[in-house]
């Protein structure tokens, strides 16, 4: 085999603390969460157990983990059905430069920068001001599409940037009307990066902590309400908690990847000639 | 051959801005020829092209099908369908439902949309491929769904945007006498843009070679490649020498330049073996001139780099040219 440079190893090196620094956290996590009935929140493990994933399941004395799965459950689908329309429609529109596009462009843009918290103070505040009651569907809802609608049209851009004009000029040789094209082709094609985004919004939601905080209201969303248990909870019910979601984001990833490779391998059945001279 | 139903372009004009993409083009196409339109790229062919179909709008003028003015309608609503580039495909549809596409557009229920695609399929004999994706798909078949996409919308003229140019050399032979073919059977009008003369010379009932923004000239293939006007198209078409003889320039074709020692003297300047010719290129004073000698004839008597040698033709082969 050929000799490695020194270089070589201190990248490896670097790489491997990388992917510790990025994934030991959650393995940590994930093995302390099986610890024995008797044991706390750090190592040593007293003995392994399902006990916490048990516990969970039953009544908590402090918060309400599953009303908040829940409630951020449904945020992140509202976010993420909100985030694709309008980042499809935003990414459609600015496809062709108009008057202020580039001014329009800034200010969707400048909300990425603008520092979280003060989102979430700006959005509480104004709620008050006009009297209206600070809940998550509404002020929380809002306050997380300033964080996942530039994301998404950013996206879009990116999206569009690739795509082929000529699938259009195609649809519109063959009578397909503006909204023909956009429903029987333009979608279609684009339905991959869709999905992209519309999972990105959910995630995106779904952990969103700093823009909730201040405009949740009384009833907390998931980060919101583990975020207090951190401070009231001493047992390892909490890590229990966090293996599960992972377990469950997970599954969801697995079910994607396994649906594409089924596609892939009914549309296989059929054979290639791709690349040849024929 | 002036019929009623020809394709005419009356006073076409392109602009973008301050730029002219085509500039007061008038040509009549007559109805059922096969017509390449022919030039270097930026020449305003594939604009011509695209304000035929409907995908760019004219400046100025118009463009006349049947008698009709349509320069105003859509795409789709002219008489013309569109071959694309790069086939353009639609990647998420079998190749049945793509080349049924405009019919579910239309309305037309399952059924009898994939009975029309399928009859389009055996056309270009890809019956057997119906269930693939285009990606699935070599250059050459994703070129016959192309055109059977366009066709099943039966149209009266048949726009193809360099149809062969994604194609491997030894192919573009073959599908090219395969659209000849079509052409004939269908009876139908083709334009087919290109840059490769071969390819017009080949196929064209009609060349029309387009060079910054206006026609150059139109005619047979053996017209245009045998009576270039102007020195571009003699150029162009390539086979040609331009020169200068008394202040006059004329056109002589390569082929017709003998190596004879009796001729204008001048120095080989390269060799080139090319099957059925050797290209002996030839400095006569400034002047560089082609010969195209025949095989046999150019071994009789070898010549190499640096060898003088006579330049002959006959002076009825001289072709002045215009400009």
């Amino acid at each position: 085999m050929e000799r490695r440079s020194t270089g070589f190893w201190l990248l490896t090196i670097f790489f491997g603390l990388f992917l510790l620094f990025l994934y030991g956290p959650t393995i940590t996590i994930g093995i302390l969460s099986f610890q024995g009935p008797g044991g706390g929140l750090t190592f040593p493990m007293q003995g392994a157990s399902l006990h916490w994933f048990r516990d969970l399941f039953r009544e908590q004395a402090v918060g309400d983990i599953w009303g908040a799965f829940r409630r951020s459950f449904a945020l992140g689908l509202m976010v993420m059905v909100t985030t694709v329309i309008v980042s499809v429609m935003g990414g459609l529109a600015f496809r062709k430069r108009f008057a202020g596009s580039g001014i329009l462009f800034y200010l969707i843009i400048a909300s990425l920068v603008i520092p979280s918290i003060l989102v979430s103070l700006g959005v509480g505040l104004i709620f008050n001001q006009f009297g209206l009651r600070v809940h998550w569907a509404s002020s929380g809802f809002g306050s997380q599409l300033t964080w996942t609608l530039p994301f998404g049209l950013l996206i879009m851009f990116a999206v569009f940037n690739r795509f082929d004009k000529s699938y259009e000029e195609a649809a519109r040789d063959q009578g397909a009307s503006a909204w023909q094209t956009i429903r029987f082709v333009v979608l279609p094609i684009i339905a991959p990066s869709l999905i992209g985004v519309g999972l990105f919004g959910f995630t995106l939601s779904y952990d969103e902590f700093a823009r909730t905080l201040l405009t949740a209201g009384s009833y907390n969303t998931l980060p919101l309400e583990i975020y207090g248990m951190t401070t009231n909870v001493t047992t390892p019910v909490i890590y229990a908690l966090g293996t599960l979601t992972t377990a469950f984001s997970l599954l969801i990833i697995g079910a994607f990847l396994l649906a594409a490779w089924a596609g892939a391998k009914r549309r296989a059945r059929l054979g290639s000639d791709a690349g040849k001279g024929v | 051959m002036r019929s009623g139903q020809d394709l005419e372009l009356v006073h076409v004009t392109k602009r973008y801005g301050g730029t002219v993409a085509v500039r007061d083009v008038s040509h009549v196409f007559a109805n059922g020829s096969y017509v390449c339109l022919l030039g270097p790229s930026g020449c305003g062919k594939s604009t011509t092209l695209r304000m035929i179909a409907g995908h760019e709008s004219i400046s100025e003028g118009s463009i006349v099908l049947d008698g009709h003015d349509v320069s105003r309608l859509e795409p789709a609503r002219r008489g013309t369908a569109m071959m694309f580039q790069s086939y353009a495909l639609f990647p998420h549809l079998s190749v049945r439902d793509n080349v049924a596409f405009s019919l579910r557009m239309k309305g037309v229920d399952k059924a009898a949309r994939h009975r029309a695609a399928d009859e389009m399929l055996e056309l270009v004999d890809m019956t057997h491929l119906a269930e693939r994706l285009p990606a699935q798909l070599s250059g050459g078949q994703q070129q016959r769904v192309a055109l059977a996409r366009a066709l099943v919308t039966k149209p009266r003229v048949l726009l193809l945007d360099e149809p062969l140019s994604a194609l491997d050399p030894f192919l573009r032979i073959r599908v090219r006498g395969e659209l000849k073919r079509l052409q004939r059977e269908l009876g139908i009008t083709f334009i087919h843009v290109t840059h490769g003369q071969d390819e017009a010379l080949a196929l064209a009932d009609e060349v029309v070679v387009m060079n910054d923004a206006v026609i150059e000239q139109a005619g047979t293939a053996r017209e245009v490649f045998a009576a270039p006007r102007t020195e571009f198209v003699a150029r162009f078409m390539g086979g040609h020498n331009v020169m200068d003889l008394d202040g006059t320039r004329f056109a002589l074709r390569a082929d017709d330049v003998r190596l004879d020692e009796a001729g204008l003297p001048a120095v080989v300047r390269g060799v080139e073996y090319q099957g059925a010719h050797v290209a002996v290129t030839a400095m006569a004073g400034a002047q560089e001139v082609l010969a195209l000698v025949p095989e046999a004839r150019f071994f009789e008597n070898p010549k190499n780099p640096g060898d003088a040698v006579g330049l002959s033709w006959d002076a009825s082969r001289l072709h002045r040219l215009t400009a």
